[in-house]
């Protein structure tokens, strides 16, 4: 099979059962994307497919071979931070940092999502958005943090947001 | 999970023909293979056939292609212009990760979040059939009050698909014998009796093609929902409900309800409870009477009783502007 990953082509040979996430940590070596929950419901392996936020670990990779995926390795790097890495070091918006991957890829899906004029469940117009805290709290509410950082990463989320 | 053979379906004919599984998002499917509650030998992945549009038909209604995300189909112009109830019914469901790869087909398909349908450990007639309900007797809070048997007490875990049932969707489906059939919402679900296994009227091998909605209805949409947390919680319970009110009388209801039943739930009996009456508490308090007249509790699921009164009654409020 072969994976178009954060602008790279890589060659994997993994069973037909391979989830997305364990063919990103186990055969291309890409372990910046976390396993935590592996039933899709705690978001810390959130990448972007064709820029779209998804739970890389209910899906199958075999399915993503035509693909455009990119990981947290893709989106920033120590020496060049993205904004909203710099927004959560800033803003402390971990303790541990097992969630932080999950949450980086998911804001910068989710932030997409708003500009695409994305209503959410707590917005009251379906047609127009205004980003405060409520709003990305209900967004960005597929990513758990069991640290409870969530007032300081959503400060950070707002900050990049707002920019 | 158990091994399987997979292939990638080019046309919906070739989908039909493979004979397996269809798997589009996955995201409920690949769940369920993992704990080895489906363990299907083949199958066929759908994902890249060419139905994910939405498009307006010349009678004013939508046909919605069985793959468009949930997350699409809640932001499309034509469904928040003319179906608001549909809109918040799908943005009240899942996450943003899950809404971006749920399909609308599959979302209809989803099964119940029973815990012990989920554990393999436990009897479960809906996995096991003949095995028992460990949910009748069990620790039941999110499950069914109406529709149920002495085989199943499941709910139906969507959102969409109470909305889908509020509007009169039509499930438009391929055979592998290459006919095409149209099945209402309202004939689609089944309700378990003694054959929990079978929640739905498709045949072995049928493809959800596209779903159909009529024209947008008349009157105020709404869709309320009652969880244990504020967000990425499936319901206790839901309403989503269309009422039209002219000269000061109902003149039009739709209502339907999840996490109350095996599939989503509506009873005509709440809706001609409602119309042609001036809106007031009392004429909605009979409609609530008429929804739970059989409703039955199995311990801990006790409160959803007076929960979905309570709930109905305000979301006739809201949805006629009749105060408390």
């Amino acid at each position: 099979m072969h994976f178009t990953i954060n602008g790279t082509v890589h060659e994997a040979e993994p069973d037909i059962r391979a989830s997305l996430l364990d063919v990103l940590r186990e055969h291309v070596g890409l372990t910046g994307t976390k396993k935590g929950c592996d039933r899709g419901q705690c978001g810390a392996c959130t990448i972007l497919v064709n820029g779209r936020r998804i739970n890389s670990c209910l899906t199958l990779a075999v399915m993503h071979q035509d693909d455009d995926i990119l990981t947290i390795e893709g989106i920033g790097s120590a020496d060049n931070l993205h904004p909203l890495q710099a927004a959560f070091v800033k803003h402390d918006g971990y303790q541990c940092g097992y969630c932080t991957p999950g949450q980086i890829c998911s804001a910068v899906g989710m932030l997409d999502e708003v500009k695409k004029g994305w209503a959410s469940h707590v917005s009251a117009d379906l047609d127009s958005v205004t980003l405060d805290g409520p709003e990305i709290s209900e967004r960005m509410s597929g990513n758990l943090c069991r640290c409870s950082a969530y007032p300081n990463i959503v400060d950070a989320i707002s900050e990049v947001a707002g920019a | 999970m158990k091994t399987f053979d997979y292939a990638r379906a080019d046309s919906p004919e070739a989908a039909v023909a493979a004979g397996g599984r269809f798997i589009a998002g996955g995201t409920n499917l690949l769940d369920l293979m993992k704990l080895q509650i489906e363990t299907p030998e083949k199958l066929v992945d759908i994902s890249r056939l060419d139905l994910a549009q939405v498009e307006r038909r010349e009678d004013g209604g939508l046909t919605i292609g069985a793959l468009v995300p949930n997350s699409d189909l809640a932001a499309n112009a034509h469904v928040v212009d003319g179906y608001p109830v549909l809109a918040r019914a799908l943005l009240a469901g899942a996450s943003g990760q899950l809404r971006n790869k749920a399909s609308t087909g599959g979302n209809l398909l989803q099964r119940t979040r029973c815990y012990y349908f989920y554990d393999t450990a436990m009897a479960c007639n809906k996995r096991a059939p003949g095995s028992g309900c460990s949910a009748i007797g069990g620790y039941n809070r999110i499950l069914a009050i109406l529709g149920t048997s002495a085989q199943c007490i499941a709910t139906h875990p969507s959102d969409m698909a109470v909305a889908m049932r509020a509007l009169d969707a039509v499930i438009v489906t391929l055979k592998p014998d290459g006919d095409r059939r149209r099945i209402s919402i309202h004939d689609f679900y089944r309700l378990p009796g003694d054959t929990p296994q079978i929640e739905t009227d498709l045949e072995a091998g049928e493809l959800i093609t596209h779903i159909d909605l009529p024209p947008p209805p008349a009157g105020q949409q709404l869709y309320r929902k009652v969880r244990d947390r504020a967000s990425y919680a499936f319901a206790l319970v839901s309403v989503a409900g269309i009422v039209s009110v002219e000269d000061g009388k109902i003149a039009s209801a739709a209502l339907a309800f999840g996490g109350l039943g095996p599939m989503p739930w509506r009873d005509p009996a709440v809706e001609a409870a409602l119309i042609g009456q001036a809106p007031s508490d009392a004429v909605f308090a009979a409609a609530a009477d008429a929804l739970l007249a059989e409703a039955k509790g199995f311990g801990s699921n006790d409160f959803k009783i007076p929960l979905t009164r309570r709930v109905l009654i305000a979301s006739l409020r809201e949805l006629t502007g009749a105060s408390a």
